[in-house]
């Protein structure tokens, strides 16, 4: 399901379609990364429920798409997925008192299978997809020669736009500031009059406000189903851990590099190893240097709980 | 030393009293269900050992399941009939490492023989589970449990993308194990009750000397590491040594349990490598109440045996997601070790300990 | 004789110099004491020496052979142990078994023997438990035996965590401030008790804040300051010593 049409010259021309192909990926798989670590900051959790924001994000799109036109079902569906992500840490997360890391990763893994399950309860196993934002699924542009559909451009524009409105967010705004004086000393934010607990909740609110909107830019592309948001966890993750994990600048530079990567792995090995190639390289890092191509080791072992 | 065993003696009774139930009730057909129920219930007594015991969580121990299902799957069902010519295949058959029967169509198969097919399956996943806990064991917290996970993902991917393990279908036609003259782990129907007692009596086995390691010296230096692992190393434990081993041993469990069933089954498919079955173990295992053997056994039972005869419906997975984040939220310590659990054990097995030594 | 040689032994933590190029040695059959004030490097060194962390430079050989690049429970089981500044009992383990852990050098029954229940681990548990309840008997804990380790009083845990590391049988005991958070009988308890350590033949090298102490019952001590050596002498002229009183009273109003 490449979202590329074939131009005519061979090679370089192909060399090119694997590289906006990996760039489209790359930029979802940032912002599921991103996702993953604005929740981080926030709480030391992993939210292995990530990739279900993105999912819910595609999914709820094209339901109210049938009867809204598409900005309001892409609006809806953001706000629906915000819903649900304020409601995840008000049930599940917010009266816990210095939770292990394992009974989190538990419970939050737990989530995600419930979200999946109550999505196949809805939506049933079929594939669903939103209209192109602009233009059709066969209609391009030419750009120095590479044909690339409109889509992939909606992709990687409203990626850079979400990251930029981030980190406008987390730097100009006083409640951005206040998340990000959270995160790095919950008692002392709170010395300071800043009500932490809902600085959590607010976090998995805009984790999955950037998961849904993820979700919806590339399900023209990509396609959405029940069970899409785990292997975009895993790829969230790798990623997040490729930059350094809670470095969401560096996220962005290591999603591009995990795209490209897979796209070009198709090169060389059967469609179906996709997968197992990125996990491969997650699992690469881990062993190799868990803090990521950008971290230091130090910030590293100060952050692991 | 009798004292240790009294619990299994009483799970025995329970076996058997199963037994006899269904076959006054007339119902003996439940059986098949409760005969994978011990093969799966195999493999969770394992990841017991690591999770609750040496505090290690994997959630990719339907990997190691897969690799043992299919390893023994694949060599007992590819034919080398086009061999046969060959000296080696030829020494090899007379040995009886390979073994012929006839194909469907009435033409010779074959195949490796089930107990060397069994061999090659356990000698492998040592071998993985040796490289991939190495490096994997040195993570905790949330790295450990991403890396496992990724490491079960890889394990499904690869079934489902090559074609000589059956892709999307999985591999059919396995044929039964002779364990022993006259055991054979088959879905046969008509073997239905010795397979029941024989799938229950390797749990039993497996048990055993689970129960036995835990009170061992072993046993006490993973309770230790467990609790403190600075301390543990500072005491002279090798810690990272332990923890691999652990990991090991409950791969070789759930390959086991992974070749067990797929005999038992005739076949395997790749659903039985999926991380929800990997999501699903450590459901049961936490339930039990994480370093309770007895717990997550007695919770493999009911919860497999429920499952596996579809008292959930279409909200299987649902059922152990729920269970997994209730019991994180309220008890997880584990329901069994909540309540009464621990304090019959202590009654039963470990008061007055003295008697500990023969 | 030497038992434990610390030689020209560097480490550094981004731009803090934790440990600087410092040097002394270990008399068997000693107590030595390191002492500093807050922020001086006495845990690190005590993580170099036992195996936690790395030197970037120097050894530290201990009974003759480097030691300074093997892994903690190499070191211990060579025979060099350590307690823990913050308590680190087993939980959930009983006083006996948490003593009994500490038999773990001294014993050999593995993964396969002890699936096995195989007869000579039962010979062996027996004999780890005879030597662990002498070891309670010792410290006069033995009434605790079957209680479980985390529900004692502060001082008996640190009694506990003392017993476990002798259960190793040690040539040289390494104590991170065993008299922090006992009141001043439990101190001087811990101070006889530290004392008939030495006795039995088992050398001694100690971190503790707690002056009276160090001056009661060391033979020697060490002073460090900013990860380097100031002084090094015993008690009666380390306290007349000017530097150290400067250091002390200059930098700490201690």
């Amino acid at each position: 399901m490449l979202p590329i049409v074939w131009g005519k010259e061979p090679k370089l021309e192909f060399f090119f379609q694997y590289l906006v192909a990996g760039i489209t990926y790359g930029t979802i798989y940032a912002i599921v990364a991103i996702g993953f670590n604005i929740i981080y900051n926030a709480t030391g959790i992993i939210n292995f429920a990530q990739g279900e924001f993105v999912m819910l994000g595609g999914m709820t799109a094209v339901t109210l798409n049938q009867f809204l036109p598409l900005p309001l079902a892409i609006l809806g569906a953001v706000v629906i997925t915000m819903i649900v992500g304020a409601v995840i840490e008000i049930v599940f997360i917010r009266w816990l008192h210095k939770p292990s890391v394992l009974r989190m990763v538990i419970i939050t893994i737990g989530i995600s299978i419930l979200i999946r399950e109550t999505a196949l309860h809805i939506w049933g196993e079929s594939v669903r997809a939103l209209p192109y934002f602009t233009g059709s699924s066969t209609s391009s542009i030419n750009l120095g020669g590479v044909y690339i559909s409109s889509q992939i451009l909606w992709v990687v524009g409203v990626g850079a736009l979400a990251v930029a409105a981030l980190s406008g967010f987390f730097n100009l705004t006083m409640l951005g500031r206040q998340m990000r004086a959270c995160s790095a000393n919950r008692d002392a934010a709170r010395l300071c009059g800043i009500d932490a607990g809902n600085m959590v909740t607010l976090s998995f609110v805009l984790s999955a406000a950037i998961g849904a909107i993820g979700g919806a830019v590339v399900c023209p592309i990509t396609y959405v189903q029940y069970d899409s948001g785990t292997p975009l966890a895993i790829k969230g993750f790798t990623v997040a851990i490729l930059g350094g994990l809670g470095n969401s600048t560096a996220a962005v530079g290591a999603g591009m590099i995990l795209g490209i990567l897979e796209s070009f792995s198709i090169w060389v090995l059967p469609t179906a190893y996709k997968e197992a190639i990125s996990i491969a390289i997650l699992l690469l890092i881990l062993f190799v240097k868990p803090s990521g191509l950008f971290g230091s080791a130090e910030a590293a072992r100060l952050k692991e709980f | 030393m009798a004292r240790r065993y009294s619990m299994v003696a009483a799970f025995a009774g329970l076996i058997v009293a199963i037994q006899l139930a269904t076959h006054f009730m007339d119902a003996s057909y439940h059986l098949t269900q409760l005969t994978m129920t011990a093969y799966y219930s195999l493999l969770i007594i394992g990841l017991c050992m690591l999770i609750g015991y040496a505090g290690q969580i994997s959630l990719g121990h339907a990997g190691f399941f897969a690799i043992g299902g299919y390893v023994s799957a694949f060599l007992t069902t590819h034919n080398l009939s086009s061999y046969k010519g060959g000296a080696f295949a030829s020494f090899l058959k007379k040995s009886g490492a390979l073994v012929g029967r006839p194909d469907i169509y009435g033409g010779e198969l074959l195949t490796v023989h089930p107990l060397l097919a069994c061999v090659a399956a356990i000698l492998l996943t040592v071998l993985i589970a040796y490289l991939i806990g190495g490096p994997v064991l040195k993570l905790k917290g949330h790295y450990l449990a991403m890396a496992t996970l990724g490491f079960g993902i890889i394990i499904y991917r690869i079934p489902l993308g090559t074609t000589f393990l059956g892709a999307a279908d999985g591999i059919s036609d396995v044929p039964g194990f002779p364990l022993a003259p006259g055991v054979v782990i088959s879905g046969a129907s008509s073997l239905r009750v010795p397979n029941y007692y024989l799938a229950w009596g390797l749990v039993i086995l497996g048990m055993a000397l689970l129960l036995n390691l835990v009170q061992s010296r072993v046993g006490r230096a993973l309770a230790a590491l467990h609790g403190a692992e600075d301390a543990a190393g500072a005491m002279g434990i090798p810690t990272a040594r332990y923890k691999l081993n652990t990991f090991v041993l409950s791969a070789v469990f759930a390959s086991l349990a992974g070749v067990f069933l797929t005999h038992y089954n005739g076949g395997i498919g790749p659903s039985e490598a999926s991380v929800m079955k990997s999501v699903r173990y450590v459901a049961i295992v936490a339930i039990g109440g994480m370093a309770n053997l007895w717990g997550a056994l007695l919770m493999s039972l009911v919860l497999n045996y429920l499952s596996l005869r579809g008292y959930f419906g279409t909200y299987d997975d649902t059922v152990f997601g729920a269970i997994l984040i209730l019991i994180m939220l309220f008890a997880p310590d584990g329901l069994l070790r909540r309540h009464l659990f621990t304090d019959l054990k202590r009654l039963v097995s470990r008061e007055p300990a003295d008697e500990e030594a023969p | 004789m030497t038992l434990l040689s610390v030689r020209e032994v560097s480490k550094r933590f981004g731009g803090l110099q934790a440990i600087d190029d410092l040097s002394f040695d270990v008399a068997q059959g000693s107590i030595k004491a390191l002492i500093g004030p807050n922020g001086a490097g006495k845990t690190t060194l005590f993580n170099l020496i036992s195996g936690s962390l790395e030197p970037d430079r120097g050894e530290i050989v201990f009974g003759g052979a480097a030691v300074h690049d093997l892994s903690p429970d190499r070191i211990a089981s060579r025979g060099m142990v350590r307690t823990f500044q913050h308590i680190r009992l087993f939980p959930k383990m009983t006083v006996l078994e948490n003593i009994m852990v500490g038999r773990h050098v001294h014993s050999r029954a593995g993964f396969l023997a002890g699936m096995l229940n195989l007869p000579f681990t039962w010979k062996e548990e027996r004999r780890i438990r005879e030597k662990s309840l002498e070891i309670l008997d010792l410290l006069g804990i033995a009434e605790h035996a079957r209680t479980e380790a985390s529900s004692l009083a502060y001082g008996q845990q640190r009694v506990v965590e003392i017993g476990r590391a002798l259960a190793c049988e040690p040539k040289l005991l390494l104590l991170d401030e065993p008299a922090a958070g006992l009141n001043m009988r439990e101190t001087n308890d811990m101070g006889r008790l530290i004392e008939k350590i030495r006795d039995m033949g088992v050398t001694v090298l100690l971190v503790e804040h707690d002056m009276s102490l160090v001056m009661k019952i060391s033979d020697e001590i060490v002073v460090l300051s900013y990860g380097q050596k100031i002084a090094e002498d015993r008690p009666l002229s380390i306290q007349k010593n000017p530097e150290v009183i400067r250091v002390y009273l200059g930098d700490d109003g201690c």
